[in-house]
């Protein structure tokens, strides 16, 4: 808990005046020369962190302090050894100086001071003599005793090969090769430090060894693993834990790192192949100590180069992994941690096979085996995503049908396991790493999107960025229709999600589940249909149903539920990615179908105010923009448009879309956009808007009736003026409504706009408009002028520009 | 390899104005990248751990957010807990995980795993390739040790005052960022020797 105590604690420590910080560092210094060093000490060094720490800006200690806090580093004390490198790791670099002091006086790195010179590097040349001085200490063997002193090495040679993996040499990559295989393969197998059968009266020399024991009890057989347990453990079984804990990065990053001279290795690698399987003695190639070896699969390789060896103990120590998590551990920490060592053998063996493809034939029967072994128990969900990944790198190599894993992963996992935040971060992680493959080799994955928005629907802040990824590579000509349903209906699913939920955990008789019409709904088998088609794992079954409004009535109390306002809030965003992808890949019947769906859909929404809203805005955007790009679509889908337009009700309900249907109609119903343009259809649209306008400026009336938006009304004028402009008959039609207009609005207030301003702003508009079809000609160049005018190129050029420049200002003062 | 474990605060208290996240500790394991990095080369050590205070920052905030929303969505509040009642209060805690993308603090994408125990948060920030089952056992098993030997679950500082001990947990169960496959018996033998400095 956080405590006003705690608050106030780091505002002193951020507020501190410099009189009384410099009073405090020397109280600190006299304590530090003091030979015992006792509680004050450290509570004042903490006090010390916590003044550093809490401020985002450097101070700076006395020089004096600085010394004496290095001189901590070699304390024998850990906790002055942990306190000292904290503040250390707080303050400015350390100089020339104080490096050299470390060199000398420090000796061998211990854990507190690697951590800090990690932190404290400026340059790669600094990790680079760190790396060095630990894998010093690596190569000297150092003599029993100084045990724990070693186990930092590897973490923090595993940190550099994150951050700068050309820190490490050629040499250096060798030694740890090899160091890796003798900790992996060749650890002790008998208990380590106060393990002994010995009893009380047997003194420690005649204590006997007591082996190693599997996680359910019994006696190991084989080498040691991070799955073997003991009352204690010696160094190297410690070394065997964090050499696996690194492995698989190692293998990672060394593998990238040398990836140059892939040809030789190879030549290498066959030679030695060879000879291997000749040979039969397994040892430990470095401390030359011999250990029983009862692996099945051990193999010998000594003759192989350090790289290769390890890849081959890898292999090795994964698969015995893979049986040792068969056991069943007598804890439950266990069991977890063999769930983990699952996932990180599987992805280790991948990794061998990447780079050895001669494993996967060595390596498929086991991975086969477990997939077998786990894929009925979708617990192990998580072990089999590193499996399918397996399966995706490795399968076509091995001919191997995958349908079974992909049906898992893509039918399964989403629909049972969708509220599993790790599960989903982990598949969407897959999937967007894996996309090319994917698209590739798995036809099928643009199919399962209805399953795969279920992490969407569910929880849609924590993976909204990855569908921002992944979207794109759904939307194809042949999901296109049924993904937009989808989308739109989102909110739904996420609402049907939970009821799915509630209604496996609470039986009906249950109060809790009582009281939600919408259960009630779910539980009745004559909307089973409708919830159905929601949770379909599978496109292909229809693009939407018929009864979706039934279904937005049935759920219209889910429409404050967190969840569905969250998914509601993020489809915005992803309507705005699909339509920008769908322009790439759609023919323009498609994109006519959309516009269909666009129109019907505006109306049909789950009731979410703010929601409707935001999807009639987006909708707007781009029905502007697929009519920009092909204006022949308005008069494609004339029909529908004027149908839309004609009806006034819309003018209310849906007055961004309305706005932007009529202002395409206006702009593009005309023969420079498309030849079929005729003078019939012009006429048609002109007469329907013309009735909307007329009608929503003298109804109105009625008191407590909304008014039309400004906007609507002048968008409405303009449209007409442009029809008529390209239809000289209909200009005294527009004119007459605008006189009227004038005349109307002469009296000061209209019943159909409450603000002044808006109506001066209409007055005006409609003044310029009726001026402007006083001209027929001039109003055609301005209302529909040409390409060349609306998308001007020339003026980039400064031989075409003048010319053209002239040229347009004769034709517009000529043309009368 | 994890690259940061913090401690800050994830639900409206009282000791802060809404919306608001402290942060109460954090630990940034490695070099600093910004060394490393071609962008920020040419930044002084000041402006670079600035720069390093304020990702870390991010990553509070962006868990704040996140467990926010996750109670909201459950509709579960957090039910009071006193100090004894610390496995509980984990068992009871939220967990989730995401995504930052590359560049946005890290520049590497990252996985961030949170547990909002109560109106604290624990977070690790691991590379995207870790294995996070491993990672969340991890976490959770840090957390349960924070909770104990800092009586978190109390109304004291200990948490600001007694870092060290944070330190010391972080040196054996997670070290320099490597997260450790340790069965019962080795995780046994590192809390008798956390047990013994935290007696101290």
């Amino acid at each position: 808990m956080y405590s006003h105590a705690s608050e106030s604690l780091i505002k002193q420590a951020r507020e501190i005046q410099e009189p009384e910080l410099q009073k405090f560092y020397s109280r600190l210094v006299k304590l530090l020369q003091g030979k015992e060093l006792g509680h004050e000490t450290v509570d004042s060094l903490q006090r010390l962190h916590l003044i550093l720490s809490a401020t985002k800006y450097t101070r700076t200690l006395p020089s004096e302090l600085r010394t004496r806090l290095l001189s901590l580093l070699s304390s024998p004390v850990e906790q002055l050894q942990v306190l000292s490198s904290a503040v250390l790791r707080e303050m400015a670099p350390l100089s020339g100086e104080e490096l050299n002091y470390i060199q000398e006086n420090v000796g061998q790195l211990n854990s507190q001071t690697a951590a800090l010179l990690l932190s404290k590097a400026g340059t790669r040349a600094d990790l680079s003599s760190v790396c060095a001085q630990l894998l010093r200490s690596l190569d000297n063997r150092p003599s029993e005793g100084s045990a724990n002193s070693l186990m930092h090495v590897l973490p923090v040679l595993n940190s550099v090969l994150t951050h700068s993996p050309e820190c490490l040499t050629e040499d250096h990559m060798t030694l740890l090769n090899k160091k890796l295989v003798d900790w992996l393969r060749y650890a002790s197998i008998v208990q380590g430090g106060g393990a002994s059968s010995g009893r009380f009266f047997t003194g420690p020399r005649s204590r006997q060894p007591v082996p190693i024991a599997e996680l359910d009890g019994t006696v190991s057989g084989d080498f040691f693993t991070v799955l073997c347990v003991g009352q204690g453990f010696t160094e190297d079984q410690w070394m065997n834990v964090y050499s696996f804990s690194m492995l698989h990065h190692w293998l990672l990053t060394s593998h990238s790192a040398s990836n140059g001279n892939t040809t030789a290795e190879t030549a290498n690698r066959l030679q030695l192949s060879l000879s291997h399987s000749f040979s039969n003695d397994d040892r430990s190639e470095v401390d030359g100590s011999v250990v029983s070896m009862v692996s099945a699969t051990s193999s010998s390789s000594r003759l192989l180069p350090p790289k290769e060896r390890l890849r081959e103990k890898a292999f090795q120590y994964c698969q015995r992994l893979i049986e040792q998590s068969d056991r069943k551990a007598q804890k439950k920490t266990d069991t977890e941690l063999q769930k983990a060592c699952l996932v990180e053998a599987v992805c280790i063996l991948d990794c061998v096979c990447v780079e050895d493809a001669s494993l996967v034939f060595r390596t498929f029967p086991c991975i086969k085996a477990l997939f077998g072994r786990l894929s009925p128990d979708l617990s192990f969900a998580r072990v089999l995503l590193p499996i399918a990944q397996f399966y995706l790198n490795h399968g076509e190599m091995a001919a191997l049908d995958c349908e079974s894993v992909w049906k898992l992963v893509l039918g399964q996992f989403p629909a049972v396991l969708f509220n599993d935040p790790f599960l989903a971060h982990e598949l969407l992680r897959f999937l967007r790493l894996n996309l090319e493959k994917l698209q590739l080799r798995v036809p099928q994955y643009t199919h399962f999107f209805p399953n795969l928005l279920k992490f969407l629907a569910w929880d849609s802040p924590a993976v909204v960025d990855d569908f921002v990824d992944l979207l794109p590579s759904l939307v194809t000509p042949a999901t296109a229709v049924e993904l937009l349903h989808t989308l739109l209906d989102l909110p739904c699913l996420s609402a049907t999600l939970v009821l799915q939920l509630r209604s496996t955990c609470l039986p009906i008789s249950e109060p809790g589940g009582r009281g939600l019409l919408s259960l009630d709904a779910f539980r009745n088998p004559s909307f089973r249909g409708l919830f159905l088609f929601m949770l379909r794992a599978e496109a292909g079954s229809g693009d939407t149903i018929d009864r979706l409004s039934t279904l937005h009535d049935l759920l219209t109390e889910a429409a404050d539920w967190p969840r569905v306002v969250q998914c509601a809030q993020t489809i915005p965003v992803l309507l705005h990615i699909y339509f920008n992808t769908i322009v790439t890949v759609a023919d323009e019947k498609l994109l006519a179908h959309l516009i269909l769906v666009m129109l019907e859909r505006s109306c049909v929404l789950l009731n979410i105010p703010t929601y409707i809203k935001e999807i009639h805005r987006v909708f707007s955007c781009h029905l502007l923009r697929l009519c920009k790009l092909h204006p022949s679509l308005v008069v494609d889908q004339s029909h529908e448009l004027l149908e839309f337009a004609g009806i006034p009700g819309n003018v209310y309900s849906k007055e961004e879309i309305y706005t932007h249907v009529v202002w395409v109609l206006g702009e593009y119903l005309s023969v420079s956009c498309d030849s079929r343009c005729s003078v019939r259809l012009i006429t048609t649209c002109f007469e329907t808007l013309e009735a909307v306008l007329f009608e929503i400026t003298s109804s109105g009336s009625l008191p407590g009736a909304v008014c039309p938006a400004p906007r609507v009304i002048t968008t409405l004028m303009s449209a007409l003026a442009k029809l008529a402009s390209r239809s000289h008959d209909l200009i005294p039609r527009v004119s007459l409504f605008l006189s009227k207009l004038r005349t109307v609005t002469r009296g000061g207030s209209v019943p159909w706009c409450s603000d002044e301003e808006d109506l001066v702003a209409i007055v005006t508009r409609g003044e310029e408009l009726w001026s402007l079809l006083k001209a027929p000609g001039v109003a055609q160049s301005i209302l529909t002028p040409s390409p060349h005018i609306t998308t001007p190129q020339w003026h980039r050029d400064t031989n075409v520009a003048m010319p053209l420049q002239l040229r347009a200002l004769t034709s517009l003062t000529h043309s009368q | 390899m994890v690259r940061c474990f913090l401690i800050h605060t994830v639900c409206p208290i009282s000791a802060l104005s809404a919306g608001e996240c402290r942060v109460l500790y954090s630990r940034v394991f490695g070099p600093d990248e910004a060394v490393l990095s071609e962008e920020h080369r040419e930044l002084s050590p000041e402006e670079r751990r600035l720069l390093q205070k304020e990702k870390v920052a991010v990553v509070a905030r962006q868990v704040h957010s996140a467990v926010t929303l996750s109670r909201e969505a459950s509709g579960r509040q957090p039910v009071e807990m006193v100090p004894g009642e610390e496995a509980l209060a984990l068992q009871d805690a939220d967990s989730g995980v995401a995504r930052l993308r590359a560049g946005d603090p890290f520049d590497q994408e990252m996985s961030v795993l949170w547990l909002g125990v109560q109106s604290l948060g624990f977070t690790l920030v691991c590379e995207p390739h870790e294995n996070l089952l491993l990672a969340e056992g991890t976490l959770r098993n840090l957390t349960r040790h924070c909770l104990e030997h800092l009586h978190m679950l109390g109304s004291g500082s200990e948490v600001l005052l007694k870092s060290s001990r944070i330190d010391v947990l972080l040196s054996r169960l997670l070290p320099h960022g490597q997260l450790l496959f340790l069965n019962h018996r080795f995780a046994q033998s590192l809390e008798k020797e956390v047990a013994a400095y935290m007696a101290k």
